[in-house]
């Protein structure tokens, strides 16, 4: 990462781990990870369903109930800690400092109350209460994400799949604040209202400076969009690099599998493989590296030794073939 | 002509009345002609509301065509009247579901699921019998040893897994055709291909003919020997994957194409369309995508564009693209 970048973060997550009480045991869904956010930049965070990125995000932002529970680490925000604030320190943090887009717009969004009344509820929240303030402010936002003011009066179920995210992402820059969350926002999109969506969070962040992190079990997807990519598998970060850089030389054999397993529309036409097996169990994950069994370069050391995150280039990659390239300056797996 | 083709929708039309008294009529298909062959795999591509799932509803006598016509080797549906014929042709004609999760009896073990549909759908079986298809069509799909999946219950499985049951119990009807919706949306990217991969292989080595129906071109690209684009209830192009892929002439399939997340390829997008979807209630003549295109001219909020043959097996309504002159 670029040095103004770690000088400057504007979110420092060090050695996160958030375990679920079930019963079958306790899953480890996020397990040490560490990682920083510059100002205004983009993170893409991938990985397959159970692979923990939504509980990170989760995480990230205080929103976890029971029985998911922040066990270790902290969540710096421009310096303070989130984790152990108390609900009445975090609502004066959420929305105004950042904000999070969740998956499904239509369950997100009160169902019996329209934009106006919901953007409303957000802005005295947050001792916004003047109503032309309230009702300027809910005009720009809408207008940012180019949906007409007319829909204020609207109900969500009014609204199609692709505006009420946009409404999402409207409510969510109404406090202008620096960092924005988003989780799967355009899984529920056909591609190219999906399409447009992102092209639209890239011009807005443009415009506007806040940072994105862009939680997403699509790959392709971010790939044109973020500065920066978190490949997540089994709860770990298994690679963590410049995007342009992950997508041109992955080396994780499991990005490598990942970005294997998209057909192309536009390249060659090639037979895949995709990744033969399934993730781990979580609440008794296999010892040494997490993806061996699934690994098409398991060496006999990946059974014992846990891999750390090993600098490779500016890249960072948790796989014990580099163990030799690099030392793993800040890599904290305690 | 040699003989009838496996399967044939001609002007086939399904209409739903909505919103009561006062409502409307939804034109979820209109005169949609589409024709399957033997060991063809043939993806059907749209957004949601287009209509590629009723296609899939009708083709398994799930609904009733408004109007128009299926027949399956050359024998229109309409003539299956009594429930064994029923079985018959839906053991012919399975379908293969999107949710894994949902199409799995939850309280049942695996082996009762194929079981119980080889009953229904092929009863001159013995009990034996039953018991070594189920086991040979969960050898094909990949889930050996078949006897321990089998005992499994649909929790027991993964995504990925459950999927395949999904298809060894379609596969063993011994089916002509699968219909096939939206089989891999719900699966990790990972294991996608693997199922992409079955269904190349069972058309390839078993001769089965699919109906894939998606929003995914590219993994339509992957499998699929002719691709159909629809657009609000509309057949807008078809033609072979590759001709159409590489000369689409329809708007909707270039912005289409224009839309699929390429990292490999730099952002292209026709920044002005937000992919809202059209209107299909009560639509007035003309063409359906007018709205959205970028080359509409007057005459495409007058006439409603039909197929029109662009080159050997391609065809696509179009005024501007495909204008129908050129066809005479």
């Amino acid at each position: 990462m670029s040095e103004a970048i770690a000088e400057d973060p504007i979110l420092d997550v060090v050695d996160v781990s958030v375990t679920y009480a079930t019963p079958g045991g306790v899953v480890r869904a996020v397990d040490g990870v560490t990682l920083r956010l510059g100002r205004g930049e983009f993170l893409g965070v991938v990985g397959e369903s159970g692979c923990g990125k939504s509980t990170l995000l989760f995480a990230i932002a205080q929103l976890l109930s029971p029985p998911a529970e922040l066990n270790q680490g902290k969540v710096l925000f421009k310096g303070r800690n989130l984790v152990g604030l108390t609900d009445r320190a975090l609502s004066t943090v959420r929305w105004s400092d950042y904000s999070v887009v969740m998956q499904s717009a239509m369950n997100a969004l009160n169902p019996v109350k329209t934009i106006a009344a919901q953007f409303d509820d957000v802005m005295r929240a947050h001792g916004h209460g003047g109503r032309a303030e309230i009702r300027n402010r809910s005009h720009e936002v809408l207008a940012l994400v180019g949906i007409d003011a007319v829909h204020l009066k609207s109900f969500p179920h009014q609204l199609s799949g692709g505006m009420r995210q946009r409404v999402m992402i409207a409510m969510a820059l109404l406090l202008s604040p620096e960092l924005i969350m988003m989780d799967e926002p355009t899984s529920a999109l056909d591609v190219v209202a999906q399409r447009s969506l992102m092209v639209q969070v890239k011009e807005l962040q443009h415009r506007l400076g806040f940072a994105i992190i862009f939680v997403t079990h699509d790959m392709s997807l971010v790939g044109n969009f973020s500065d920066h990519l978190a490949v997540m598998y089994a709860g770990k970060i298994v690679e963590l690099g410049p995007t342009k850089q992950i997508f041109a030389e992955p080396r994780h054999p499991y990005t490598r599998g990942l970005l294997e397993s998209f057909p192309s529309v536009h390249g060659p036409k090639v037979r895949l493989t995709g990744i033969p097996g399934a993730p781990p169990n979580l609440v008794d994950p296999p010892a040494g590296c997490r993806f061996r069994q699934r690994c098409p370069e398991v060496m006999p050391r990946c059974a014992t030794v846990e891999p750390a995150l090993y600098d490779v280039d500016g890249d960072r990659v948790c796989c014990l073939i580099y163990e030799t390239a690099g030392s793993s300056p800040g890599a904290s797996h305690a | 002509m040699p003989e009838a083709p496996l399967m044939e929708a001609i002007r086939l039309t399904k209409h739903y009345r909505i919103g009561g008294f006062f409502g409307g009529t939804l034109h979820a298909i209109d005169e949609l002609d589409l024709t399957l062959q033997e060991r063809e795999i043939v993806a059907v591509v749209g957004e949601s509301g287009s209509g590629k799932s009723t296609l899939a509803r009708l083709f398994a006598m799930a609904e009733e065509p408004t109007s128009g016509e299926i027949r399956f080797h050359g024998r229109s549906l309409k003539e299956i009247r009594s429930r064994r014929d029923m079985l018959t042709y839906r053991g012919q004609v399975p379908m293969v579901f999107q949710d894994p999760f949902s199409s799995l009896n939850p309280v049942h073990v695996v082996g009762y699921a194929l079981d119980r549909g080889l009953r229904l759908h092929r009863p001159s079986l013995s009990r034996a019998e039953r018991e070594a298809e189920a086991a040979r069509a969960l050898e094909a799909v990949g889930l050996s040893p078949a006897r321990e999946t089998m005992a499994k219950y649909p929790h027991e499985l993964s995504g990925g897994q459950r999927q395949r049951v999904g298809f060894a119990q379609a596969l063993s009807y011994h089916p002509k055709l699968v219909l096939a919706d939206e089989p891999v949306s719900m699966l990790d990217v990972s294991i996608r291909i693997g199922v992409l991969n079955l269904m190349a292989r069972l058309c390839e080595e078993d001769g089965l003919s699919f109906l894939y129906i998606t929003h995914d071109i590219a993994s339509a690209r992957y499998i699929a020997h002719r691709v159909v684009v629809m657009y609000a209830g509309t057949m807008v192009e078809s033609g072979p994957t590759e001709e159409l892929l590489h000369r689409p002439v329809h708007p909707y399939t270039r912005l289409l194409l224009s839309a699929v997340p390429d990292p490999r390829a730099p952002i292209t997008v026709a920044g002005a369309d937000i992919g809202e979807p059209p209107r299909v209630v009560d639509p007035e003549p003309g063409c359906r995508f007018r709205w959205r295109c970028p080359l509409a001219i007057a005459k495409c909020g007058q006439v409603t564009p039909v197929l029109v043959p662009t080159s050997p097996g391609h065809q696509a309504a179009c005024h501007v693209t495909a204008p129908a002159a050129a066809a005479a």
